[in-house]
């Protein structure tokens, strides 16, 4: 067997693994997706009236088609703190020791963890976006190929915070300490153009939600989702999710290639 | 060593050192271990067992030594010395969120079986280790002695030829002990070797071809049990009275004897053998002594171990409560 069919399928073997772990303790994924879905809940049908004139909006549908890709993005942030968690969680367990001393592809336990990570992302917005949908969200200016690029962009994205939120889980000494840790990736989307315009923030505000990465990839997002351009966003998207990914890929290669305490 | 013996030892360490920080736990330590056979590595808690183990089967990396397991060099080819081995550390290397049956395919998955030979595989094992009741439950829910049943189920996967067992046993009742001696004897008969580690001396001297003693990151001592227990003395006759004063006068007309005034015994020096019993029992006689109870006490590796571990341990004989009754 060559190195990469070897590598391909001890990655495939810990991708069901830890499928099979998301589907038979499935609480800890669900729990997360509350966060978004209460908070689009609560803007749209609670705050919906006064934050449509905030953006300049007739009613509280315009309002909804502002927020939800920004809910989409959080989504994806709420998804990977259950990938830092069950990361911390598998490092403790002894099976990882198990797996070091087997003549297995060295990659595959790591691949195994963000391959399933993007999964359960992509499962989660699909969920979420369906709740979006049942409220009224509509894509209907969107081409079939921005369709493609918000599929790809939302794939590209949950990517750069698995690795992220896989290095976070590596370094963590526990599972608490993995959630704690990762935490901000839930909560940078309340700093971001998620819920209100980054250019309605008060000025010294301004630069803090612009310089992070949910704000590019919200805005390209809703560019894509209702049809009405993305500027440079998208570029700029791309370089933090690139650069995410390296730098998370880096972190925890280094921490899993590291001697065992 | 000559190269011409190593191509039978299974396991070959020369120099082996590891240090953290500048905290010594191996301090240059050799070993030996034929094919076939099954190795014994015994020493008090923290003497650097575990790490040795570690070392060994690949999970960390040694700071100095020259070390070959299965004839392959652990720096240069740690792939294929991991292809050779089966590992189950002292804590239950098991997947506890999927049942055992899962656990157990994952293994055969790992070792790149064909979907019906994992299936036969697990199935298998999982009746050799007596979980097939059990296999589809969750790990989570499984004994400790269960869990180690399916630990080592799963170290067999894929037919290792070393198997390195880190405190099998620790933890587990007598009679899964009992269950544990018999699947190891199982697989040496096989003619797989076992590196064994246990702060169980009777588990050593029971299950071992020969034994290391470990002490202060360095081998104190080396040999079969028989060879070990005779580099300490230790061999007695120990007579019990029940009656204080029958034990005063015994003591004083033997005189050359050890007391233990709070037992009522005395321990008389004695290799065991029949020539000498006979003279003790004869001078007894001849004394007009009438213990109430005679056991022959020859020295074990519990002996051995107070006596190469360390000057904190309690001194060995003749304080020793421990008793071998024939």
């Amino acid at each position: 067997m060559s190195a990469l069919s070897l590598a391909v399928r001890d990655s495939n073997t810990m991708l069901r693994r830890n499928l099979l772990h998301a589907r038979r303790y499935p609480s800890l994924t669900l729990n997360l997706l509350l966060t978004p879905i209460m908070l689009l809940l609560l803007f749209v049908y609670i705050f919906g009236d006064v934050m449509s004139t905030g953006i300049g909006g007739a009613d509280r549908s315009d309002y909804i088609a502002y927020i939800v890709p920004g809910i989409l993005m959080m989504t994806i942030g709420g998804t990977v703190i259950g990938t830092a968690v069950s990361v911390a969680t598998d490092m403790n367990e002894g099976i990882i020791a198990r797996f070091r001393t087997m003549a297995i592809h060295r990659g595959s336990v790591l691949v195994g963890h963000v391959v399933g990570s993007v999964l359960q992302c992509i499962a989660s917005v699909v969920l979420v976006g369906a709740v979006a949908v049942a409220i009224g969200f509509r894509s209907t200016n969107a081409t079939a190929l921005e369709w493609l690029a918000a599929f790809g962009l939302l794939a590209l994205f949950a990517l750069a915070l698995t690795w992220i939120a896989v290095g976070m889980g590596m370094a963590s000494p526990n599972a608490e300490a993995a959630g704690n840790s990762a935490q901000p990736l839930i909560l940078l989307p309340l700093i971001s153009s998620a819920f209100i315009p980054a250019d309605t923030m008060p000025g010294w505000f301004q630069p803090i939600a612009e310089y992070q990465p949910f704000t590019p990839a919200i805005e390209t997002l809703r560019g894509l989702l209702l049809g009405t351009g993305i500027g440079n966003n998208g570029w700029i998207a791309i370089a933090w999710c690139v650069g995410l990914t390296v730098l998370g890929y880096r972190w925890s290669t280094a921490s899993f290639n590291r001697d065992p305490k | 060593m000559t190269t011409t013996t190593s191509h039978s030892l299974a396991i070959a360490a020369k120099g082996l050192r590891k240090s953290y920080g500048d905290k010594t736990v191996l301090d240059g330590i050799d070993l030996a271990v034929p094919a076939g056979t099954i190795f014994s590595l015994l020493g008090p808690n923290g003497a650097g067992k575990t790490t040795v183990v570690k070392i060994l089967s690949t999970l960390i990396t040694a700071d100095a030594g020259d070390l070959h397991v299965g004839g392959h060099d652990l720096a240069a080819a740690p792939q294929a010395v991991r292809a050779a081995i089966g590992v189950t550390g002292q804590f239950s290397a098991v997947d506890g969120l999927i049942t055992g049956e899962e656990n157990m395919l994952l293994m055969a998955d790992l070792h790149h079986l064909s979907r019906s030979e994992g299936r036969r595989t697990a199935a298998e094992l999982l009746e050799r280790f007596d979980l097939v009741e059990a296999a589809k439950k969750p790990v989570s829910t499984y004994s400790g002695g269960m869990k180690r049943r399916l630990d080592i189920a799963m170290t067999l996967v894929g037919g290792p030829r070393i198997i390195f067992l880190d405190e099998p046993t620790t933890g587990l009742d007598p009679r899964s002990r009992h269950t544990m001696w018999g699947i190891i004897r199982e697989l040496v008969s096989g003619g797989v070797t076992v590196f064994l580690t246990t702060q169980y001396l009777d588990e050593a001297d029971e299950l071992a071809d020969r034994i290391a003693v470990l002490s202060d990151g360095k081998i104190a001592a080396e040999g079969s049990a028989d060879e070990l227990k005779r580099l300490v003395p230790g061999g007695h006759v120990r007579l019990r009275f029940t009656d204080p004063a029958a034990y005063q006068s015994a003591a004083v007309a033997l005189r050359e004897v050890t007391r233990d005034d709070e037992a009522l015994a005395l321990q008389i020096p004695s290799d065991g053998s029949q020539r000498e019993l006979r003279a003790i029992l004869d001078w007894l006689d001849s004394t007009g002594i009438e213990a109430d109870e005679l056991t022959v006490h020859t020295p074990d590796l519990d002996d051995v171990f107070f006596a190469l571990t360390g000057p904190t341990t309690v001194p060995t004989q003749p304080n020793q409560p421990k008793e071998n009754v024939r």
